[in-house]
């Protein structure tokens, strides 16, 4: 058993006066997709900011082993002024990495989301769907070990949510990154991650854990079938009782 | 395209048309014509403006000397404001300290300030170069203080994680995100340069005339004509630069900002 990549423990944090995070006790597995599901709120983004250090937790100690951390907010937040190849090719930039690393990494991850049409297009000519690949590609190129992604797709219509969730997933499949997924949706943790957490409301605790038994790759259709929907609805009231 | 711009030109000009035509009316119609040097009509104003050769000239040579200064007065607010702009959005202590005197340009009454500016800097360009600087910083200071601090939490948040430096911040974030409003800002500041250049020089009254001058003198002597004809080449002459301005901006950020695109 390798040790896990992310380690919460007895983690609390509150802002001011006020309590966010209560007690957070977790840790994830290298190659695990780990879903944290919670009404608004409730601090569950707050939990990415602390893995990434982007926030100081008030108590508590967070062991993470590795420095390669991709971050993927809600909004795609391109820099409109890039291309979406500039876009992409941001992180590795900033990362120094020299000027043909980056463009064969950079053509590399267009081919994988798709987007190698639009590479010379300013995110001005994008929709919602395509900005977000961006945004996810943005990170691919620095191949993070562990993906943090903070309701990435909360902001897309339905349809578009369900075919990028399909695209995650098949992308997890085949690079295996460590991921910490925040979402207020039950279908979308559930068939994306292979643990859920429940999330109570401010301040946040961990209320219920689910194993979900599927096996990646996974079929869309899984959606659809019992097992999903008792699953789901086992969750659904865990969420109602805590928020 | 024809048709659009047909489309485009034709409700100015019959605005111009009906303008004219009142003019016309007053002239004709309510002055007497021995108070009609009040409101010469308008092909007499165009005639003595832009037909009579030696005013012409004069008018043209003032029109020179003004845009020369706007332009100049502009490039250098333009620059003083962008870097103030900068030291203000690096640190909130920097802000609060800069705002207030910010404002002061805004606010002070620039009339109070041109004998003062004449003592030190004598009546020539440079003087009238300061009044212009003055009158026009604000609006670019704001403006692109405004685009500097507008960034998303996000986006600093993504770079803070790749430990991007203070200055890889402002020149990778900062500053492509407050073009827009920087042109936003200059496009503003061209009108208030022109009218600073006007200003400065009616009061300072001295040194080569420029069409601030150019008013005083043909109003002081009542040459209503040359007068008015020199008012249209003024307004002209800030159509003309908020013009350029819109175009440059469009240019330069209209590929990829929502707020310039077409």
């Amino acid at each position: 058993m390798t040790e896990p990549i992310l380690t919460f423990a007895n983690v609390s944090k509150s802002f001011k006066e006020i309590c966010a995070l209560e007690e957070i006790n977790f840790s994830i597995n290298q190659g695990e997709f780990l879903a944290l599901i919670g009404p608004s709120g409730c601090g569950k983004s707050t939990v990415l900011r602390l893995a990434s250090g982007l926030e100081k937790q008030t108590t508590g100690e967070i062991d993470l082993l590795t420095k390669k951390v991709g971050y993927v907010f809600q909004d795609a937040n391109l820099m409109p002024w890039r291309t979406v190849r500039k876009n992409i090719g941001l992180l590795a930039e900033l990362e120094k990495f020299d000027r043909e690393k980056i463009k064969k990494k950079t053509d590399e991850v267009l081919k994988l989301v798709g987007l190698e049409e639009f590479a010379n297009h300013y995110p001005i000519a994008l929709s919602g769907g395509m900005k977000m690949r961006a945004s996810l590609a943005r990170s691919l190129v620095l191949d993070p070990e562990l993906f943090l992604f903070d309701e990435p797709f909360g902001a897309l219509d339905l349809i578009t949510r369900g075919r990028l969730n399909v695209e995650l997933m098949q992308l997890y499949t085949s690079k295996k990154f460590t991921s910490l997924f925040v979402t207020h949706s039950v279908e979308e943790a559930l068939f994306l991650s292979s643990r859920v957490f429940v999330f109570s409301g401010r301040p946040g605790k961990i209320k219920g854990e689910f194993k979900v038994p599927f096996d990646y790759p996974r079929d869309p259709k899984i959606r659809y079938s019992s097992v999903f929907a008792k699953l789901s609805g086992k969750v659904g009231k865990i969420l109602e009782d805590y928020s | 395209m024809l048709r659009s711009y047909l489309y485009r030109l034709i409700p100015p000009i019959l605005v111009l048309l009906f303008v004219v035509g009142i003019h016309y009316y007053i002239t004709y119609g309510v002055l007497e014509p021995t108070r009609r040097f009040l409101l010469p009509p308008p092909h007499s104003i165009i005639y003595e403006g832009f037909f009579v050769p030696k005013h012409r000239d004069e008018i043209f040579r003032a029109l020179l000397l003004t845009t020369k200064v706007s332009i100049i007065g502009l490039g250098i607010a333009c620059l003083i404001g962008f870097f103030t702009a900068l030291l203000m959005s690096q640190a909130k202590w920097l802000e609060r300290s800069l705002y207030p005197w910010a404002v002061f340009t805004q606010t002070v009454p620039i009339l109070a300030l041109v004998p003062i500016i004449g003592f030190w800097f004598g009546f020539n360009i440079t003087a009238r170069i300061i009044v212009v600087v003055i009158i026009s910083i604000f609006p670019i200071i704001i403006n692109t203080l405004t685009g500097l601090l507008g960034a998303s939490r996000d986006l600093h948040d993504l770079l803070t994680l790749h430990k991007a430096s203070r200055w890889t911040r402002a020149t990778k974030l900062m500053i492509p995100y407050a073009l827009p409003d920087l042109f936003t800002g200059l496009r503003t500041s061209a009108g208030l340069a022109i009218i600073g250049s006007i200003v400065g020089d009616f009061f300072f009254g001295r040194g080569s005339p420029g069409l601030g001058m150019l008013l005083k003198v043909y109003g002081s002597r009542l040459r209503t004509e040359e007068l008015l004809s020199a008012t249209i080449v003024a307004c002209l002459l800030g159509v003309f630069v908020f013009w350029s301005f819109s175009y440059i901006g469009r240019k330069m950020v209209g590929h990829w900002s929502e707020a310039w695109s077409s």
